[in-house]
């Protein structure tokens, strides 16, 4: 099963229902309750991202036999240090995010705890690709 | 805690979610950082925000969070109240600060702090 979402830049009421859906989605599949809920974070974590910082993009989600896989992908300005964007805390999210209560440095390390796998590809004046899997019959990731 | 004892001990009102009143809650969790609630956040808790926005709905409905209450006197407006209404969630509105409403909880005994 393939769901795939065209998640607009510029309209926030949208934030976050690509990412409800799926988690419907999946819970309608009989998904263990935990593994829904650790891919519904990492797609909402990377959805807010792609709003933020992407100007919106297109979100895939591909339910597979044995696990998730979901895709984000936008032409924003990319990531020039990655190192650095995936550090607990570390932000360039403006302040009116914030207010939205996000935008504190916690999506991406919010991302890889909750994912298998996570993978990112980011060009700089070109874009992001955001990969993550999460697999369906293994016990959730160690919490840290 | 129920719903309904919830509702009482921060002076609220129930703007959502009536069949929930019922609903046992064993654990709180204050936060107006969305990223918080999804990184540190157990099952079975009340989330109590001063954060008046539809993320603020969808994070909890993401988290199976069923109770939300907007602290310092805030109401949301009627499309997020529709929007937990449609996610089976209940929201409740009291006058009371952050600290107070925690507060409050703690002293009427509910006292597990709703994160890991």
């Amino acid at each position: 099963m393939k769901l795939r979402y065209v998640v607009p830049g510029d309209d926030l009421s949208f934030a976050g229902r690509a990412s409800a859906e799926v988690k419907r989605a999946l819970g309608r599949l009989g998904v263990d309750p935990s593994v829904v809920k650790r891919a519904a974070v990492c797609m909402y974590e990377a959805e807010m991202n792609m709003i933020i910082h992407g100007g919106g993009g297109v979100a895939e989600a591909d339910v597979e036999q044995d696990r998730v896989r979901i895709i984000l992908e936008d032409r924003g300005p990319g990531i020039p240090n990655l190192e650095l964007a995936m550090r607990e805390g570390y932000s360039t999210a403006p302040s009116w995010i914030r207010e939205m209560g996000f935008g504190a440095g916690m999506g991406l390390p919010n991302i890889q705890r909750n994912a298998d796998d996570l993978s990112i590809e980011s060009k700089v004046d070109e874009g992001t690709r955001v990969t993550i899997i999460i697999k369906l019959s293994d016990p959730p990731a160690e919490q840290p | 805690m129920t719903v309904a004892q919830i509702t009482e001990t921060l002076d609220g009102t129930l703007l959502v979610g009536q069949e929930l009143l019922g609903l046992e809650i064993r654990s709180a969790c204050g936060a107006d950082l969305m990223s918080d609630v999804m990184a540190f956040v157990k099952e079975n808790v009340v989330l109590l925000t001063g954060l008046v926005n539809p993320q603020a709905i969808r994070t909890a409905d993401l988290m199976d969070i069923k109770v939300i209450v907007f602290v310092r006197g805030k109401t949301p407006p009627k499309d997020m109240l529709d929007e937990a209404a449609a996610n089976g969630q209940a929201v409740i509105a009291t006058k009371h600060t952050m600290f107070v409403s925690c507060g409050k909880l703690w002293e009427a005994g509910l006292r597990s702090g709703g994160t890991r």
